[in-house]
Formats: structure tokens, sequence, C-alpha cells
């Protein structure tokens, strides 16, 4: 065990040029609770198609916004596709950036959708307008693709100021129209799932507190509704990172995700089962570890190369950004781990 | 000591259990039972509890309850909101005290 959380403490330290000296390293802090972070079995496969997006939140780990060009090309895609097909997953998540601005979309979204009985996009309902919406939303329709769509905040002075003036407007505008094709309405059998990330340096709501009244408000004054709601803590890395230093902030914070730690999110956390992909084709074990560099296992494998899942046992790689996922409820990819 | 109030102190608040340890574990699950959703949810609770910092102007309780009431979803407008609850009834509790006043003042005078 001590052997595990040395490999991974030492892998940590790829990452320890940015890491706080206020808090514990994460490596320790899962030592001194006698835990180890290892990969279980892999179920959900994760691919950032690029980091090109039409917006430039405060809190993007990743920085993605309206000059980043980094998109994943058709070579990789087809690497890609062909791992998901080598390796049956029970669920596919496809990021970004905005997906929707990768022009490859909808060759990735036919081909993954037969491969997995969850195919999921990620959309900030903002990227596409007009009939180039209208025919991407019919491509999700078409192949039964869950919508994850971000609304940080009911509030619209909270959402503008995370997502960019008008942000808020135009989201529920976009909301109607997916209600309208049938996305998020019971019975449909389409998935319109909500992700709401603090709107500053604080953490994230009671995920059923908030789902409920995420659902009130919606409904009585827009008349939208939804599938569930996930809730996520920010997490210290990329553009969020400068924030908090800018606004002399980052310290505070990294002690309250630290003093938030919960043994008990280990057990369930994201990076345990899912393996993610960068817009280059290398693997990590997840999307804020392609933030901070961390290569899956350490070394930097390209997606064309790897035959199977990730190997069970191996340690996934940690630095203090992992305290996100481990304050208080924790979660994961499906949102707050269930006390 | 700069100051009487020093932010650091908030999270020393447990300490005030070393020397009368059952009293504080009295209290302490006292609040924490009082916060807990009921009939109210968290959030409106922590609306209530911001409100009632500023009533009793508490800058530990300000600092707290205005990081819940962010938290648990609450925007500024609400908060601002409950401020003013707050100061209604201040500045009421004053002003209605005036009826005393004129009681008295109308008894004395011709």
């Amino acid at each position: 065990m001590a052997n595990t959380v040395d490999q991974a403490e030492n892998i940590s330290t790829l990452y320890a040029n940015a890491d706080s000296s206020l808090i514990e390293p994460f490596g320790r802090t899962l030592f001194q609770h006698n835990l180890t972070l290892t990969r279980g079995e892999t179920t959900t496969l994760q691919i950032n198609v690029g980091l090109l997006c039409n917006l430039f939140c405060k809190h993007c780990h990743l920085e993605a916004g309206p000059l980043r060009d980094q998109l994943m090309d058709a070579e990789t895609i087809d690497q890609v596709v062909d791992y998901a097909a080598r390796n049956r997953f029970e669920a596919i998540d496809i990021t970004g950036g905005s997906p929707e601005l990768n022009p490859r979309i909808e060759n990735l979204v036919r081909k993954l959708a037969p491969l997995t009985s969850r195919l999921m996009v990620r959309s900030n309902l903002l990227a596409l307008e007009g009939p180039a919406w209208g025919k991407y939303i019919s491509l999700c329709k078409e192949n039964r693709v869950i919508i994850i769509a971000s609304l940080p905040s009911l509030n619209k002075a909270q959402t503008d100021a995370q997502r960019g003036e008008g942000a808020f407007q135009r989201i529920v505008a976009a909301l109607k129209k997916l209600n309208a094709v049938g996305y998020g309405i019971e019975g449909t059998g389409l998935t319109l799932n909500l992700a709401s990330n603090p709107v500053g340096a604080f953490m994230n709501a009671s995920q059923i507190q908030a789902e409920k009244r995420f659902h009130e408000i919606l409904l009585k004054k827009w008349g939208i509704n939804f599938t569930r709601l996930y809730n996520f803590n920010n997490v210290p890395l990329g553009r969020f990172r400068r924030w908090l230093q800018s606004r002399g902030e980052l310290d505070n914070y990294l002690i309250k995700l630290a003093g938030l730690f919960n043994p008990c999110s280990i057990s369930s956390i994201m990076c345990r089962t899912s393996v993610s992909i960068n817009w280059q084709g290398y693997l990590f074990d997840c999307d804020f570890n392609i933030a901070s560099e961390q290569y899956l296992g350490g070394n930097k494998i390209h997606v064309s190369q790897m035959a199977g899942l990730p190997a069970q046992g191996l340690p996934v790689m940690v630095g203090e950004h992992c305290y996100a996922c481990t304050a208080g409820t924790g979660f994961t990819c499906g949102g707050a781990i269930t006390a | 000591m700069e100051t009487y109030y020093q932010p650091k102190d908030l999270s020393k608040f447990g300490e005030i259990g070393k020397d009368a340890p059952e009293l504080a574990k009295k209290f302490f699950e006292y609040y924490e039972a009082v916060f807990a959703e009921g009939e109210l949810t968290e959030r409106e609770k922590a609306l209530i509890a911001l409100a009632v910092a500023h009533a009793v102007q508490c800058p530990y309780c300000i600092d707290a309850y205005t990081q819940a009431c962010l938290e648990k979803g609450s925007n500024l407008a609400e908060m601002t909101e409950a401020v003013h609850v707050a100061t209604a009834i201040r500045g009421g509790a004053s002003l209605v005290h005036g009826v005393q006043m004129r009681n008295v003042a109308t008894k004395l005078s011709l």
C-alpha cells in the first residue's frame, strides 16, 4: 500500500511546481487516512475533442476559448473510435471546449452511438445558432445522445458573470428549444442534464436541494424541464486558478477544499472508473489531469497504442486539484456522491 | 492585536468547548439541528441567518453566512434583500418606540 502511495506521490511531483505549501499534498492526505487511489474497472470513456470554445468562462480549468485552435483531427477521431470499438464502454462522454465547434463532431457522434448505451455530449448551449443549432440537436436526438448543458445559476447576474454578458437569456432560450423537441421531457427518452459550477470561490450546493430548486424555479419562471442536475466544484487549475490568484483567494480556496476532504469520496470518485483522452489522443485519468498534464500512469500513451482498458490497480495521478473532487460530498462524473 | 476581530478566529469556534465541553456539545448539536433542512430549506435558513447576522452586527456571522448563502445557491440580490429585512426591522423597532414617546409626551402636555 505504501508503495502505491509513494508512487502516486512521486508521480504527482510532476505538478509540484504549482502546488501550495499551505496544504498537505493530496497523496499524503490519502496516506494519513490509510487510503489509496487506484484505478478500478474502467467503464467510461471521456473524449475531449478540443479547446476551441465560443465562451471564455472564468472558471475553465482547460482555458478553452475562441482563440484556442487545438481540435481533435480526423485521424485521431478514427483512432478514438477504434479504441471505443475494441473496448465496450458503458458510457462515452464527449467534452471540450465546445464539442459542437469541432467540424468532425457529426462523424464522431454517428460512429460512437452504436458502441455504447450512454453517449453524452457537453454543451454550453451557445456555441451554435439558428439552423446549425437545429441540425446539431437533430443529430443528438437521432442518436439518442444525452445532453449535459451548463447552467451555473438561476440568477442572470451570476450566470453572466461566469459565462459572459447575455449568456443567461440565451441559455434559457436554448433550453426551451431543447424541451420543444422532447429533451428533458419525461417519457421521450431524451435526457437533458444540467451541470452547475459555483459562480465564485465557494463550494457547490447540496445536489439534492439544488436540483429540487432548479426544477421548481426553471419550471415556474420559464416553463423549462430537465432530467437531472449535477453540481461540480470549481477546480483550482487554469483560468480559475489565475482568477483566484488575482483576487488573493487561492490560499483560502485551497485550504477550504483540503479542510473538506471526505475520505468516503475516494471509493466512488470518477477517475477510478473513467479514462480521458485529450484532443491529441493521449490518455489521462480525468479531464483535470489533462489540464495539469499528468498522463495516465505517468506515461505519455497514445490511444492508437492502447490495446485495452487501463490496468486495474494502476495508481491515479494526483495533485492538489484532487481536493476539488473529494471536498464534502465529493463528486463523480455523475455528480455528488451519495453520503 | 490590531483588532478585536481576526478572520482566522472564526475557524477556532470549536475551541470554545475546551473548558466547558458538555455545554459546547449541546450547543453545537442544537446549532446543527437548527440549520438542517426542515420545513424551511437550508438555503432559506442561511438567508435568515444572514439577516440576523447584520442585525446583531457579528462580523464572523456575516462572513460565514455570506459564504453559506452563496454555496446554497442564493444570489447577491436575494442576500441584499435579506439585509434590508434586518434593516427594516431594526429601523422599525426604533420608530415604533416613538409611540411610547408620543404617549408620554401627550400625557405630560397640555
